[in-house]
């Protein structure tokens, strides 16, 4: 009898203690929800801060995914006006958000730090062509921190890229 | 005459209306106080801080499809919810609601007012009894068997517990409970402490409040006795059971905190104001222990009814009757 009853109040105590906490609810539309540091987004191809795309076209990315989500097709830098240091770019880059997992193997993959998955997660639209993703909607324009490293191979003449 | 019934029209119109409109209030206060609760912070969509959402509720189950049961008895089914909404509102015929020195504020004050209160708290359980039966659904009828044997179980207890009150306070007259009380610090609750805990947790029962919410146990029976019912069916069931807490706030608040009569130092509050302080504080009550405690097994629930209850309330009655008999002062 007495236990029932201080367990009644103890049970009403923590409620009323709850009631006065810290709500954890999250505003989300309107609140950006913070996502994890190493979060798993939608990809995205960086630059170098001289403007350079990052991607050499090694397509180890395509070989790494367990999903086959990601398709890359290499071609030959134009050494005058090179889309990338280095011999070849990306010429054709997809990346089928329908089949991705999100695991971040590509991320791993990359050779150049190149290939980054974002904290963007929210990916939903109405066709499956658009889920496809392009190469135009994957490079992201504004310059990473990265520097061309010194050892790429043939060596990098230090020319601006032209942008198309 | 014409005038005495039109003052009167317009009294029982306004009552009824606020008394809808507290419901709604409820509704909304619940939700946001169960989310308080539990680390959330419940509906803030509609208007600022949520305040529209019974609006949009009531919108909501407005416009939803009625659908009646193709084997449900239409008459009984479409009278249910109907007489079930009726008892809740026609009890606040006999409550009075303030101070009667300037305004009658009362309905009707008649001098069995607790009697009409007990019996159409009874009447109460035919609008959930007949909406079960006439559904046709197992889980309905189930819903509804519990509601009526829970509800008559705990009546017992409750008239029980109220007639060592009627005992100390010598009048059935609510207005006439209430002053009986005072002014002071004798408040039946502290003067009838054993009658007022009994009473709370009966008033609990009346309402299907949890934890004794069986008649509409979600996790077991779908819905309870309003399982088939859609719309604003649903919701007259709906509002039914919320005013039917406001009234036992009311109750709680009339014959054991003392009314609207307030201790001196704060008597500068109006009285039908303090009247309404003191049922939005039982309502706080209510929600907090909604917000604790779990629902009670069926079986445990008759037990604490017929074993705990009845036998405590009947102990209180003996008591009172002694102390009345041998010791207070004679009035």
């Amino acid at each position: 009898m007495f236990e029932d009853l201080s367990a009644l109040a103890k049970g009403l105590g923590t409620t009323l203690k709850v009631l006065f906490r810290k709500k954890v609810t999250v505003q989300y539309p309107d609140v950006p929800k913070i996502r994890a540091a190493r979060f798993h987004g939608r990809h995205e191809l960086r630059t170098y801060e001289n403007g350079l795309e990052m991607c050499v076209g090694c397509e180890l990315c395509q070989v790494a995914c367990p999903a086959a989500a990601i398709t890359v097709l290499a071609a030959e830098n134009d050494p005058a006006n090179p889309h990338s240091p280095g011999e070849r770019y990306g010429y054709k880059y997809q990346v089928d958000l329908l089949r991705c997992i999100f695991c971040g193997m590509c991320e791993e993959a990359c050779p150049t730090d190149c290939l980054h998955l974002t904290g963007d997660f929210e990916l939903a639209n109405f066709t499956r062509e658009s889920l496809v993703l392009q190469k135009d909607q994957l490079v992201n324009k504004t310059p990473s921190g990265f520097k061309v490293p010194g050892n790429v191979y043939p060596p990098f003449q230090g020319r601006k890229v032209v942008k198309s | 005459m014409l005038g005495i019934l039109f003052w009167l029209a317009v009294k029982a119109v306004a009552l009824a209306m606020s008394l809808v409109l507290s419901a709604a209030v409820l509704v909304l206060t619940l939700r946001k106080m169960l989310g308080y609760f539990t680390y959330r912070i419940g509906p803030n969509r509609v208007g600022p801080w949520g305040i529209l959402q019974p609006i949009a509720d009531v919108v909501k189950m407005l416009f939803k499809e009625d659908i009646i049961p193709r084997d449900a008895d239409n008459i009984v089914f479409r009278l249910a919810p109907i007489i079930a909404l009726f008892t809740a509102l026609a009890i606040w015929a006999v409550i009075p609601w303030g101070p009667s020195d300037k305004l009658a504020a009362y309905m009707s004050d008649p001098n069995a007012g607790i009697l009409v209160f007990l019996a159409l708290g009874s009447l109460s359980v035919y609008g959930v009894a007949l909406g079960g039966w006439a559904s046709q659904s197992k889980y309905s009828l189930l819903g509804s068997m519990r509601a009526t044997a829970q509800m008559i179980s705990y009546e017992l207890a409750m008239g029980m517990s109220l007639v060592g009150l009627l005992l100390m306070a010598g009048t059935t007259r609510l207005s006439g409970i209430v002053a009986a009380q005072g002014t002071g610090h004798y408040y039946f609750w502290i003067t009838q402490v054993v009658g007022f805990v009994v009473f709370f947790i009966s008033t609990l029962a009346e309402a299907s409040w949890t934890p004794f919410d069986l008649p509409e146990a979600e996790a077991e029976l779908v819905g309870g006795y309003n399982t088939e019912y859609a719309g604003m069916r649903f919701g007259m069931f709906f509002f039914t059971e919320l005013i039917h807490a406001v009234t036992m706030a009311a109750m709680i608040s009339l014959l054991y905190l003392g009314g609207w009569n307030t201790v001196s130092f704060l008597s500068f509050i109006p009285g039908t104001l303090a009247f309404i302080m003191k049922i939005m504080f039982v309502l706080f009550i209510y929600l907090w222990l909604r917000a604790t405690l779990p629902r009670f097994r069926y079986d445990r629930l008759m037990n604490f009814g017929w074993k705990v209850m009845l036998p405590l309330a009947a102990l209180n009655l003996v008591g009172t009757a002694v102390y009345v008999a041998l010791w207070a002062p004679k009035a």
